[in-house]
């Protein structure tokens, strides 16, 4: 699998990375070397393997629907980038 | 290293028991040995002043009476340790200002088994790399050099280079190290020390930067195999902050100790020799079968036909689980934030600055793999060999007890070597990922020098929650070898 400038530009925009137009070529060789190396997986024969989502043998864990956390805003907003009257603050998205 | 650095922790605590030295004077050596190694650059950030308070309140501890197990010991922590009011970078641009809130989980646990913590030691960026080259605080030196020309800088390997170089060197006499593909066994083959990787699950991740979920896991870097256990054992335990954390009971590591291998069968797996495998690796490997052979363990050839689509496999999956588990750095709630005219333009900023090539590169391919129309091509498909990888391993131990393994395909290598093409540098991980596929317990153990007077690793590889007997036999073939070489100066 080869990609081409323009499905880097779309993948990098769906990862919310800006690339700058001139690094989209170099980039789109090296995903296209790597996409070409993980490919060999086609080669596996898998038909009836069930797909292993963890390695864990244990099912999720319950526990009780009870509020064991809170209280605790300032600690939440210590590292914001930017916050006000005890929110984050992010640019404005509503025209 | 002066006669407190060169200590093992389990000499350390003897010496601290008899009341030959104090914690303080443990710290204080350490601290000199931590000002005199800083060229290594294994430190990202050093909390000397923490550490004097902790040893103080150590030796008081101490004299009331109550001792940990891991009492007055100076180690480090990886940078990926979430530490509560000291500063966690991952090594990434995008946290270099984050000051946790909260504290570990593993590192809250070596805190309150008396152990002091000398500060927060230098990583590949988010753990992604196998050189320590990809820091945002620039790379770790190997304190080891080549004897033909000892001016050449050496890789420590990676992520935990800075933990390796610094256990190495004796800048701590332990650090906690993360492994997702061999981040904890592959530095530590590079620079002569024992790490273990435990299976998944023995450790919580709660509090740990996150990489790829499925397979991260914390465990020990040490100078011996006995120190290995001992930390692990303060470390491990079931948490239930991490829904993956397994209810299973501690065991004592260090009782599994025994020296007493005999009858037991080792997996000698023969796709890990591959052609082309270097000669004095296959050395090495043949001379660590010997050891147990003389110990009266039986080596078996055993099969692991799948192990070859590892690499591939893992290139998926860690990439898709790095792009789902980066996607909180938004420059929103916390770390860098670059503004922008909107709140889009707000969050390509931000990453396209904070974050590193190699980190990008790996959110490109996993955005790519997870996205809508390749979802099934590349990530079922590599979550369906995974499972074929797994089971290999389990057939395997259905006959054997333990598989042994060359750490890594070369010794160190030098800065600025192999560093073209992303995949050369995945191939020194090719013989400790398979082993994280499966979630299994791995550790490598120095086993001799190279011709340029380098250390070279083997790997044990164990059952699930098994970590006794690769402790018991990694401890053994560290008697045999009689590696006690240090590296040059230290």
């Amino acid at each position: 699998m080869s990609l081409d400038k323009s499905a880097v530009r779309t993948i990098a925009d769906l990862a919310r990375i800006r690339v700058p137009e001139d690094d989209l070529d170099h980039l789109a060789g090296e995903l296209s070397n790597i996409l070409t190396f993980i490919e060999q997986l086609s080669a596996v024969d898998t038909d009836g393997v069930a797909p292993m989502t963890s390695v864990a043998a244990v099912g999720l864990p319950m526990r009780a629907d009870v509020v064991n956390d809170g209280g605790i805003a300032e600690a939440v907003l210590a590292n914001a980038p930017d916050k006000a009257e005890g929110f984050f603050s992010v640019p404005k998205v509503v025209e | 290293m002066s006669k407190l650095t060169s200590l093992t922790i389990a000499e350390a605590r003897d010496g601290l028991s008899k009341g030959e030295f104090t914690a303080l004077d443990l710290t204080e050596s350490h601290i000199k040995a931590i000002d005199a190694g800083r060229g290594l650059n294994a430190f990202i950030t050093e909390t000397p002043e923490l550490a004097l308070e902790k040893a103080k309140e150590s030796d008081a501890r101490r004299r009331a009476g109550t001792v940990g197990a891991l009492e007055g010991i100076p180690l480090g922590i990886k940078d990926l340790f979430c530490t509560k009011g000291v500063r966690t970078t991952a090594a990434s641009h995008i946290l270099d200002t984050f000051i946790p809130q909260y504290e570990s989980t593993v590192s809250a646990n070596l805190a309150n088994a008396g152990s002091v913590s000398m500060g927060k030691l230098n990583l590949d960026e988010f753990a992604m790399g196998s050189a320590n080259i990809t820091s945002y605080f620039g790379p770790v030196i190997n304190p080891w050099k080549r004897r033909s020309d000892p001016s050449v800088q050496l890789v420590p390997g990676g992520s935990s280079g800075g933990s390796a170089a610094a256990v190495a060197a004796g800048l701590v006499m332990g650090a906690t190290g993360t492994d997702t593909g061999g981040s904890i066994r592959q530095p530590a083959s590079f620079c002569g020390i024992v790490g273990i990787k435990p299976t998944y699950g023995r450790c919580s991740r709660w509090g740990i930067v996150a990489f790829a979920s499925s397979l991260d896991q914390a465990g020990p870097m040490a100078r011996t195999v006995r120190d290995c256990a001992i930390m692990l054992g303060s470390m491990v335990g079931h948490d239930p902050k991490d829904s993956t954390s397994a209810p299973v009971a501690v065991p004592n590591f260090e009782s599994a100790l025994t020296g007493d291998i005999r009858g037991l069968k080792v997996g000698i797996p023969k796709e890990y020799r591959p052609d082309g495998l270097s000669p004095e690796i296959q050395a090495v490997w043949d001379r660590g079968v010997a050891w147990l052979k003389d110990a009266g363990a039986t080596p078996v050839e055993i099969s692991l036909p799948a192990t070859k689509y590892a690499l591939a496999t893992y290139y998926i999956i860690a990439p898709a689980e790095c792009s789902s588990n980066l996607a909180r750095y938004d420059g929103v709630r916390f770390g860098l934030r670059v503004e922008g005219k909107s709140l889009d333009e707000m969050y390509a900023n931000t990453r396209a600055e904070g974050f590193g090539a190699e980190v990008k590169r790996r959110i490109l391919i996993g955005t790519y793999v997870l996205s809508h129309g390749y979802y099934d091509a590349y990530y079922i498909k590599a979550q369906k060999v995974r499972r074929l990888i797994a089971d290999d391993f389990a057939n395997a131990f259905k006959t054997v007890d333990v598989i042994l393994t060359p750490t890594a395909p070369s010794a160190a290598f030098a800065l600025g070597e192999k560093i073209d093409d992303p995949v050369t540098m995945w191939l020194n991980d090719i013989f400790t990922i398979p082993t994280s596929m499966a979630g299994l317990p791995g550790l490598s153990l120095p086993a001799g020098l190279d011709g340029e007077g380098l250390p070279l690793g083997l790997q044990v590889i164990g059952r699930p929650f098994d970590e006794e007997t690769v402790l018991k036999v990694a401890e053994v073939m560290e008697k045999a070898s009689g590696f006690s070489t240090r590296p040059k100066g230290v």
